[in-house]
């Protein structure tokens, strides 16, 4: 079989030599030797740091704990308590709340603001937006948790100020209940809808020129383009940008813990944020520990849920 | 007809560019804005810094606010916490990875694929739903309220494994292959042939590693306890905390002096920190 005749799907494999190099028991005893020394510390870290307190968090969960008398077996009466503990439960639906608002709004901005930047314009001012979008990933989610607490401020917060030039009255941003949500829900995009942004922009760069150039050829411009035409190209991106905001905003905790610790009231607890409360502020580590598992459980299954729905709709070129 | 389509298309798209532009602009404002206002509080006096509208250009700039951040916390202290753990972690990341990385693409050894699928499944569990037992595996070594016990924990990953793994995989096979013909053990191949290739792929990991550890703030908020292992998050949260509402500036003069070696970062290192973003995005 000649190179030709090697199908062009099949990924670029690396050259394999004219005839295979001498090994000697002894070389392949040193290789095994060099990888032992190689993967230990990154092994033996993951054993330690994950794959126990995975198997620690399952265990954890069967008993009641406070670290300070002898744990005592619960069987299932932690999870009993997380369906009938009244804020662990609203807890779970303001996370699937934030999560459902918070990616659906990150990816809308995300897409829109990445055709935008592709269209015609000065390489310069290209890279300024990119860089610009790009930015607010850098910053530590808390510190800016504290500057936004101060700009939404409902008395003297530059927000309510600006709306109240438009003659808007001053709006409880993180006073009254539906707000609240929607100010971590804004804070948390403000965030991260760069890191969309940055896979949409690698996806539309990789989507070739002439696909354009025939679409625009056969009369489809703008809106109709990208609905019919840069979308479909793009829903491989689409689906890598929803699933790790998915995953991701399953888990906030540094927005709704600054800025509004949790209220009013419960209006914006997340799931995080119990586990962190009932562990280490109340030290019911059992209880804690169940929250998590089911925390785990539903990342698990809204991503496989995510990957069987997207075999309909994404097109793999 | 064709030539006609074409130059519908042309001025249709000519008309777009100001108003998208203009748009874009407008965007990246809001997008900058908190942060500009951030800086720009700092410099004024506390007592100025709840005046509206807010002067952008301080008519008075005075750094008073960051005299106030050293005499109410002890930055030099949180600054230095935050290095350490930060540099640290992203030293030992790059060497764990790059070894880890380096054995997975072209070593052989019995169990490659399993352990390797280990790696990679690790990636798929939140930090946030491993931290109980976490903190209990820590305590037990003695290591809570410690720095090292938010080090140590911080050295495997997964993602730079994979990553470095991919990297070492995109060099010529050829150059092993022949160092080996020359006589070399595969410890040589590594460290004179492959390792010195491996710097920008180290690059990105240490910059991601930077940019996360710099900034976290749960792992702290929950291992570190007494007030001497703070890092800048933890200490800046826990400063406005203290103040409530009274000096907005003081509070945003601590930001800013926290945000200065991440933005550091975003100059120095944007590309290998845009690669490794987005490619952290995709083989998630």
């Amino acid at each position: 079989m000649t190179n030709t005749q090697i199908p062009a799907v099949r990924p670029p494999q690396p050259a394999t030599p004219p005839a295979p190099a001498p090994r000697t028991a002894a070389r392949d005893r040193g290789s095994r030797l060099l990888a032992t020394l190689f993967l230990a510390p990154t092994i033996v870290g993951i054993v330690v740091f994950t794959v126990v307190p995975i198997i620690g968090s399952v265990v954890l969960s069967l008993f009641h704990w406070n670290v300070i008398d002898e744990p005592s077996f619960a069987g299932a009466a932690n999870y009993g308590e997380v369906f009938t503990d009244s804020t662990v439960l609203v807890s779970f639906r303001n996370t699937l709340v934030f999560m459902v608002f918070a990616v659906a709004l990150q990816l809308v901005v995300a897409l829109v603001l990445a055709l935008a930047v592709n269209g015609r314009m000065p390489v310069w001012l290209r890279s300024v937006f990119r860089s610009a979008f790009f930015f607010p990933l850098v910053l530590s989610a808390a510190s800016i948790s504290v500057v936004m607490k101060y700009l939404f401020n409902q008395d003297f917060g530059v927000v309510n100020w600006v709306l109240g030039l438009v003659g808007v009255a001053p709006v409880p941003w993180l006073t009254s209940e539906n707000a609240a949500m929607a100010t971590v829900i804004l804070v948390y995009v403000w965030q991260q809808f760069g890191f969309s942004f940055l896979l949409f922009v690698g996806g539309l760069n990789n989507i070739p020129k002439e696909i354009h150039e025939a679409a625009s050829l056969d009369g489809a411009t703008g809106l109709r383009k990208h609905l019919n035409v840069t979308l479909p190209l793009l829903s491989p991106t689409l689906l890598v940008a929803s699933v790790v905001g998915i995953i991701n905003a399953l888990q906030v905790f540094e927005q709704p813990y600054v800025l509004t610790n949790g209220g009013p009231g419960d209006a914006t607890r997340t799931v995080v944020m119990v586990i962190y409360e009932s562990a280490f502020e109340q030290l019911r580590f059992g209880e804690a520990s169940a929250v998590g598992v089911l925390l785990f459980v539903l990342i698990m299954a809204v991503t496989a849920l995510q990957f069987r729905l997207s075999r309909r709709f994404v097109h793999y070129q | 007809m064709s030539q006609a389509t074409l130059s519908l298309s042309r001025t249709r798209h000519s008309l777009a560019p100001w108003a998208r532009i203009a748009a874009l602009a407008v965007c990246a404002l809001l997008t900058l804005g908190p942060v500009v206002w951030t800086v720009s509080t700092s410099l004024r006096t506390p007592a100025e810094a709840f005046d509206l509208p807010p002067k952008i250009i301080p008519t008075d700039p005075s750094l008073e606010a960051y005299s106030g951040v050293f005499d109410q916390i002890d930055v030099w202290l949180l600054a230095l916490n935050s290095t350490l753990v930060t540099a640290l972690i992203a030293v030992g990341q790059m060497i764990t990875a790059g070894l880890a990385g380096y054995a997975f693409a072209r070593l052989e050894f019995r169990f490659k694929k399993p352990l390797f699928g280990l790696v990679l499944a690790t990636m798929m569990v939140p930090l946030q739903v491993t931290i109980v037992p976490v903190f209990l595996v820590l305590k037990s070594m003695g290591l809570t309220d410690t720095l090292l016990g938010l080090i140590i924990p911080a050295f495997p990953t997964a993602f730079g494994t994979f990553l470095m793994r991919q990297y070492f995989l995109g060099m010529p096979k050829d150059l092993g292959e022949a160092a080996m013909l020359d006589g070399c053990g595969p410890w040589r191949i590594f460290r004179s042939v492959y390792a010195p290739l491996a710097a920008p792929g180290l690059a990105i990991v240490g910059v991601l590693a930077f940019n996360y550890h710099w900034n976290e703030f749960f792992r702290p908020l929950i291992l570190e306890t007494s007030g001497q292992n703070y890092t800048l998050p933890l200490g800046l949260v826990s400063l406005q905390g203290n103040l409530g509402t009274g000096s907005i500036s003081v509070v945003l003069a601590g930001v800013v002096l926290s945000m200065i070696p991440a933005v550091a970062v975003f100059v120095v290192g944007q590309r290998p920190l845009r690669e490794g973003i987005t490619s952290a995005g995709v083989n998630r």
